[in-house]
């Protein structure tokens, strides 16, 4: 079994911070991972993605081409993205970002209001973490009851303070209805 | 076993290569490899090490020649034109016959080319790169824990013959993370009576010199250095294979393609196809011998590499073009996808029906 995650969206939305997360969970869970950032000028305010495998098997390429999961954190990366998920992939879309549903049929859709949830909740800047946590119960890759252990490990030394509203942000992400 | 960590290939070579004792790095800022200068930046003034931002690639490559000439573990890294640019240096410090470990996180070429991953270094890493006759020993990592492992062994080779080693990534190796596992212990050290580190008026001065006027003692120079290389293909040339066993077309790719090749080959499997990989370690010396061997028995090759074809030549030298051999490949900055493997996959079986 594994999963090949897409995380896509604008540089500084933590998309790269939210595949760590996943990455960091499934090693702590005993699967073979791998995380690959977009690197470059496209970097700096334009659209950042990162692929994430999380396997039962070692991995050959650490290219996500075709993901089965995506996460789509403004309209570019989802009218990039929505065309390479493979048939039933679940598609998760910030909908306070996004207004266009997924067009695909043959694909699951998810719409959470991340941004707009976590600017209600005072946790701007967190849309990414409801999204992972809204994923996670999709895809039940990392047990709830770990989340904390990993973001312990992810969260630098410095920023310590910034885990609860991490943790806070993912569980909102999973609680959320719709 | 020690905890593993989450690391990207950039930083793991670099903590790697503190572990083989390595306490100077001179180094430039480029795309995509910057993250090992930062990561010396960070690391080296907590343990009395040297972490210095040259001028230029050409006087950070000139600092590695002095510190190595002092017979201490020294190294440098860039990308593609910042390695061109040290192309001169290292040339001197081969001729010098000193021991360094050089990082070249390609990106693609020529000219300043862009800052996505390739392959097209190729023939400058493997032919020397600078001016005269000599070679790097070549390492080429396929993975992040590979990027760590050959960055601590290289120094050991390096200071064993006496000679540059160069880590060839590119830079999706630089760039991504995966589990790594540091736990290295004590480096092996060689003895270095040759190293100009101050005669304490026991013994008489040592040089370290790339200069000889005398055509006759340069040519001997020249010529001991390549039985020194002789000795190198005959011990260090390395690869590992997979499903090699039975297979009838044999894939050959190294770093990042080997990695997308691994995909092809399992989906090739699957459809009942019978497929291997070698994947070179060493790119130079190049393990020809893998290869005839694989040319027994396999009916056709697929070369799966970052450029317009470069390690196919040393592919077809080591099969003595018995064989057909099919290039699969993408440049500047483009990754092959697994179905442009299995399309190729698909070419040399034909190819190879046709010859047998």
């Amino acid at each position: 079994m594994s999963m090949n995650i897409l995380i896509a969206g604008f540089g500084g939305q933590g998309v790269l911070f939210a595949g760590k997360v996943l990455a960091y969970g499934g090693m702590l869970e005993g699967k073979e991972v791998s995380w690959l950032p977009s690197y470059g000028p496209e970097m700096r305010g334009g659209t950042a993605n990162c692929n994430i495998i999380l396997s039962d098997t070692p991995i050959g390429s650490p290219i996500v081409n075709e993901p089965d999961v995506l996460l789509a954190m403004n309209l570019p990366s989802l009218d990039k993205f929505e065309s390479a998920c493979v048939p039933g992939a679940k598609v998760f879309v910030d909908s306070s970002l996004i207004e266009r549903k997924v067009a695909r049929t043959d694909v699951q859709a998810f719409y959470v209001p991340a941004t707009r949830m976590a600017s209600e909740m005072g946790m701007d800047g967190l849309a990414n973490m409801i999204l992972v946590g809204r994923m996670l119960r999709e895809c039940p890759a990392l047990p709830r009851e770990r989340w904390e252990e990993i973001l312990q490990k992810v969260v630098s030394a410095r920023k310590q303070n910034l885990l609860a509203l991490n943790l806070k942000a993912m569980e909102t992400g999973w609680n959320y209805e719709g | 076993m020690a905890e593993k960590v989450l690391m990207k290939g950039n930083e793991a070579l670099a903590e790697a290569a503190i572990a083989a004792g390595c306490r100077h790095y001179f180094g430039y800022p480029i795309t995509p490899q910057t993250e090992v200068a930062a990561y010396f930046a960070k690391r080296m003034p907590k343990i009395g090490g040297t972490f210095l931002q040259a001028e230029s690639e050409i006087a950070a490559i000139n600092m590695v020649l002095g510190v190595a000439a002092a017979g201490l573990r020294a190294m440098t890294s860039s990308s593609s034109p910042g390695i061109s640019l040290k192309g001169e240096g290292i040339s001197y410090i081969a001729g010098s016959d000193l021991p360094c470990l050089i990082v070249n996180v390609e990106r693609g070429g020529p000219g300043l080319g862009g800052i996505q991953p390739s392959q097209s270094d190729y023939f400058q890493a493997t032919r020397g790169g600078g001016h005269g006759d000599y070679h790097c020993l070549v390492l080429a990592p396929g993975s992040v824990q590979e990027m760590a492992d050959f960055a601590f062994h290289g120094f050991e080779l390096a200071d064993r013959y006496r000679m540059p080693v160069m880590l060839l990534a590119d830079g999706t190796l630089g760039q991504m993370m995966e589990p790594v596992s540091l736990d290295y212990g004590e480096p092996v050290t060689v003895e270095k009576p040759w190293a100009t580190n101050g005669t304490r008026m026991q013994r008489k001065h040592n040089i370290c010199n790339s200069l000889f006027l005398q055509p006759e003692e340069l040519e001997r120079e020249n010529i001991r250095r390549y039985q020194r290389y002789e000795e190198i293909k005959k011990n260090e040339a390395r690869a590992v294979s997979y499903e090699m066993d039975d297979a009838e077309i044999c894939i050959v790719a190294f770093g990042i393609a080997s990695r997308v090749a691994l995909n092809a080959m399992h989906a090739a499997r699957a459809q009942g196809k019978k497929v291997g990989l070698i994947r070179p370690t060493t790119v130079w010396p190049f393990p020809s011998q893998a290869l005839a061997e694989a040319a027994q028995r396999c009916k056709a090759f697929v070369c799966v590499e970052l450029s317009m074809g470069q390690m196919i030549e040393d592919v077809e030298l080591s099969i003595r073009c018995k064989r057909p051999v099919v290039l699969c490949n993408r440049v500047g900055g483009v990754i092959p996808s697994p179905q442009e493997v299995l399309a190729a996959i698909e070419k040399a079986e034909k190819l190879g029906g046709e010859t047998l």
